[in-house]
């Protein structure tokens, strides 16, 4: 008994199974994970090196081949230069102009929003669902049914081709995502601590204050990172609501890129897109799983 | 012949080590219940004998084959989960099915061992049912059908009635001791609950810390505990422990002297030491009064649980628990005459925690 | 229920509260904006739209009706025509394609890989641009004369064409490609977090069973994920019906009227054109076929909680 064992211990498999590490398997995993990378990264090195280049490198060369002489001349003339109709200033009008709608936007909504969401969660009336239903559904109707009936009221109200009625539309259109996020967020914070509150005597505000925002600071950045990447990457409205002089960033690139006067430079025209699309890229980078979270929120927002 | 055999078994999660040179045999048909708290590696364990965890070393056989590179489905095993892991949506008939149409058995003999296993577990009026349309206790025994058809030599029970209410986990564990008297398959089974191992088990298994404690009958553990973890770990309400030291044939406490004569000891004791003694092998009254060492302690709380009393007193001034009869009439503050059967009770060495 | 609230009522004139509208008053005050936006801009709004879509307004809203006349012109309008079978065509590719692409990148970094977030961060990047960022990026990799074509021929392969943003018959393909490359990553993050969401057990009872892996995928797991298969199917569907910038950043609609889309033919007669009631009629299509798409799935999916 005891030789049977011991003689069957030394021979045998043992231990882990060994795998070939290059088995058909990985292969085939990782080659297509890779294959694909390649196609999501494309763009991206392409502009990079495009915006790196002079005109007759482009004209002569291969867009993929990385830049002989580096040359960040493209950058300066697409932020400080580069023409839209009259104005020669560049994207920097542009990007001052998406600053100054993104901030009041992001704080205006997000502070309706998430006071809506704890009234919704914790001080339901009567109606109150109703409405809410009303706003979730009004999220899935297209843009383009209520785009000028908002003309009107804009122009009612004396901002249309303001950079503050571009605001109020934002914080109109973010709101049933917002709403939403907030409004489950502070469901999903216990009851009970809300009814202690209201037991200590704490009203209204003064719980949404000292009790519910200290403890939401996720949500908030997910709100954050939710609208500001939504409203600098905006175009529709961009380009409805403002005129050329308060064209937001995106509206701006669009015209200088595909103007079709004067002779195309296509440096310029890369540097320009990457300059755009670097605040939402660099939030991306920085914030991580926190926007994966935020868009897995907005998902609902379609 | 041994049904299931583990050789020094290792097993890391990068620096982690979970289980340590671990080595087990279970005779067939027998009943070997793992059992430890959370983390220990019971779980952990199971799934290497099923294939499913990739041992870092050592082997195991199953039926003296040795399986340590097999794949789950070869090993000749059938495993039942704690969350039952059916497949949401096939039917009944379909999740007993499923595995054995992959292995692309005839239909008849489908059907056959399909049959068989309702009629065992007496799940034939659900056959054509979707388990979100079963009650847990009822997906539970189709989990284990799907166990029962594989027709397998060792059956894995990973915490099968962990997501049950009270009553119906002790439905069903009578039920499971039934179906093994019925079909003598070896049956490895995992849980964190101290009644299932000691109703079930054959034997028991005592694991922490990735190492087997104890291996030993069900009576064996409770009443001969190996070290003190074991001690403290098997039976409800928990042994008594009280620290003294042992000087030749007597055992020093705080306040009082106990004499050592009629302990089994292993050998010639010594040095400090731990007695443990169960709340329910006190005696009191007259029974106490008949033993060599008896006392009077003070009672403090009344905890009554219907069928017998759990009175909390202070013996070595220490909380000591003891187990009266329900009807006993008895009050905090009365006076109780305990007394301590050597026969009974545990020693345990203070430093290395093995019984003594 | 009826006694309940009986007795709320009893109770509150005892305790003389205040009027019922004053009742939760910050409450109410906190939601206007809500109500004003669901009333006001969502219900109000569509309304006025639709019901302008019956008359004749040129330059300004006019309420002289004509019934479905814009509606019949919009239906023998060529471009709306095109525009509604490049949507088609984008739409069906677009949704088939994300889901297959989505579901596979999602399950092949499903299995324990290395570097799983490095590839997670690549792929979802461009979901982070815009459109017009999208747009832009792909036109001068397409463009013929200095991007891909042209880099392939210059290899050796001078007979090489691939210029699809200038072949009215392909260009929708050009578009989808970008598309494709800005939208497939949300989607495998969905499928992602859906398959994370599935119970360890039912794979280790696979294994147990002798499944493979892909038999297990698609005849296990994927009826599985019925719920979050549904959610990104409408969310692909609704960003189809959108799609708007793109199509202007990489084509504007050319070559000719090859890659128009309906919510551009809105824009374009609503801002462009000055004809709000072709607009008004188009975009209450748009609102038309998005309920069809809608409708149904609540249906399915919140009528069918109810009852069940």
């Amino acid at each position: 008994m005891v030789d049977l064992t011991s003689s069957r211990s030394l021979d045998g498999p043992r231990g882990p199974k060994p795998k070939r590490s290059f088995s058909r398997a990985n292969i085939f995993l990782y080659g297509t994970l890779i294959v694909v990378s390649v196609y999501y990264l494309l763009p991206l090195y392409v502009m990079v090196v495009t915006s790196l280049k002079g005109m007759p490198e482009i004209r002569t060369g291969n867009i993929f081949s990385p830049p002989l002489e580096i040359t960040f001349q493209p950058w300066v003339k697409a932020w400080a230069q580069a023409c839209t109709g009259i104005n020669c200033d560049g994207l920097s009008r542009g990007f001052g102009n998406s600053v100054k709608i993104l901030i009041p936007s992001v704080v205006l909504s997000i502070a309706i929003a998430s006071i809506n969401g704890y009234a919704l969660a914790r001080w339901r009336f009567k109606g109150s669902e109703v409405f809410f239903s009303i706003l979730i559904v009004g999220a899935f109707i297209p843009y383009q049914t209520m785009l000028y009936p908002l003309v009107i009221i804009l122009r009612e109200i004396g901002l249309m081709g303001d950079l503050g009625g571009l605001v109020l539309v934002h914080t109109i259109f973010g709101m049933p995502i917002l709403t939403l996020l907030f409004r489950n967020y502070f469901a999903s914070i216990p009851e009970d601590l809300h009814k202690a509150a209201r037991v200590d005597g704490a009203g209204f505000w003064s719980i949404y204050f000292r009790i519910m925002l200290p403890m939401s600071l996720p949500i908030f950045v997910v709100a954050i990172i939710l609208q500001v990447t939504g409203i600098w990457n905006d175009f529709l409205f961009g380009v409805i609501y403002t005129k050329p002089e308060t064209y937001p960033m995106t509206v701006q690139l669009n015209n200088i890129v595909n103007s079709v006067q004067g002779v195309k430079e296509y440096n310029v025209n890369m540097a320009a897109t990457l300059l755009t699309g670097l605040v939402p890229l660099i939030i991306y980078f920085v914030s991580g799983k926190l926007f994966v979270r935020g868009i897995a929120a907005g998902a609902v927002k379609g | 012949m041994h049904s299931v055999e583990i050789r020094d078994l290792d097993l890391s999660f990068g620096a982690v080590e979970v289980l340590k040179g671990l080595n087990l045999n279970i005779e067939d048909g027998e009943f070997l219940v793992l059992l430890g708290s959370s983390g220990c590696g019971k779980s952990t364990l199971l799934n290497c004998i099923a294939g499913l965890l990739e041992v870092t070393d050592g082997q195991i056989f199953i039926k003296d084959r040795n399986v340590t590179w097999e794949e789950p489905s070869d090993r000749g095993i059938g495993m039942v989960f704690q969350s039952y892991a059916l497949y949401p949506q096939m039917t009944v008939e379909g999740n007993l099915s499923f595995g054995l149409k992959n292995a692309r058995m005839s239909r008849d003999e489908i059907a056959k061992r399909v049959a068989r296993a309702a009629e065992i577990l007496q799940i034939e009026p659900l056959l054509k049912r979707k388990p979100a349309a079963l009650s847990g206790g009822q997906r539970q025994r189709v989990a284990i059908g799907r166990a029962l058809v594989r027709d397998a030599d060792v059956f894995l029970f990973d915490e099968p009635l962990s997501n049950l209410d009270a009553k119906l986990r002790a439905d069903l564990r009578v039920e499971i001791k039934r179906l093994h008297q019925q079909l003598k398959n070896t049956i490895i089974y995992v849980t964190h609950d101290q009644v299932e191992a000691l109703t079930l088990a054959d034997r028991i298994a005592v694991m922490k810390g990735g190492q087997i404690q104890q291996l030993a009958s069900p009576t064996e553990i409770y009443n001969r505990p190996g070290n003190r973890y074991v001690a403290d770990f098997v039976g409800s309400p928990a042994m008594n422990f009280i620290d003294g030291m042992l000087i030749e044939d007597r055992f020093e406490m705080q306040d009082q002297v106990l004499s050592v004569a009629g302990y089994p000891f292993a050998k010639t004791p010594g040095g400090p030491a731990t007695l443990g003694i169960r709340p329910e092998h006190i005696e009191t009254g007259a029974a106490a009064e008949a033993l060599p060492f008896h006392t009077d302690v003070p009672v403090e709380v009344i905890e009554p649980m219907g069928s017998d009393t759990l009175a909390w007193t202070r013996f070595a001034d220490k909380a000591f628990r003891v187990r009266l009869d329900g009807q006993t009439d008895i009050r905090p503050g009365d006076q109780l005459k305990i007394g301590i059967d050597m026969a009974k009770a545990s020693f345990f060495d203070a430093e290395t925690e093995v019984r003594l | 229920m009826s006694d309940l609230s009986s007795i709320n009522t009893s109770e509150r004139k005892q305790a003389q509260r205040p009027v019922s509208l004053f009742r939760n008053l910050s409450a109410k005050i906190a939601s206007i904006p809500m109500i004003l936006t669901a009333l006001v801009v969502f219900v109000g709004g569509t309304a006025w739209t639709v019901v302008h879509s019956f008359t004749s307004s040129k330059l300004l809203p006019k309420t002289n009706f004509v019934g479905f006349e814009q509606y019949e012109r919009l239906w023998t309008t060529r471009r709306w025509l095109v525009s509604l079978e490049n949507l088609a065509l984008y739409g069906i590719l677009s949704l088939v394609f994300t889901l297959v692409i989505g579901f596979t990148l999602a399950a092949l970094l499903d299995r324990k890989i290395r570097g799983e977030n490095v590839f997670r961060t690549i792929f979802l990047y461009p979901f982070a641009l815009s459109f017009i960022v999208t747009g832009l990026a792909w036109q001068w990799i397409l463009n013929p004369d200095l991007g891909i074509q042209h880099v392939v021929r210059s290899l050796g392969w001078e007979s090489f064409t691939f210029n699809p943003l200038n072949d009215p018959d392909i260009v929708m393909y050009g578009i989808l490609i970008a598309g494709l490359w800005q939208g497939t990553g949300l989607i495998m993050v969905i499928m992602l977090a859906g398959l994370r969401g599935i119970d360890e057990d039912i794979w280790k009872a696979a294994r147990v069973d002798g499944i493979g892996t892909v038999k297990t995928y698609v005849v296990v797991i994927i009826p599985m994920m019925r719920p979050v298969f549904v959610t990104a199917l409408v969310l692909i569907a609704s960003g189809i019906i959108k799609l708007y910038d793109l199509v202007v950043a990489l084509t504007n609609g050319g070559p000719g009227i090859a890659s128009e889309v309906p919510a551009k033919y809105v824009i374009q007669y609503m801002f462009r054109a000055q004809n709000l009631g072709q607009g008004f009629a188009a975009s209450t299509m748009m609102l038309v076929s998005v309920a069809i798409i809608l409708i149904p799935w609540a249906y399915l999916e919140f009528g069918g909680r109810k009852r069940g």
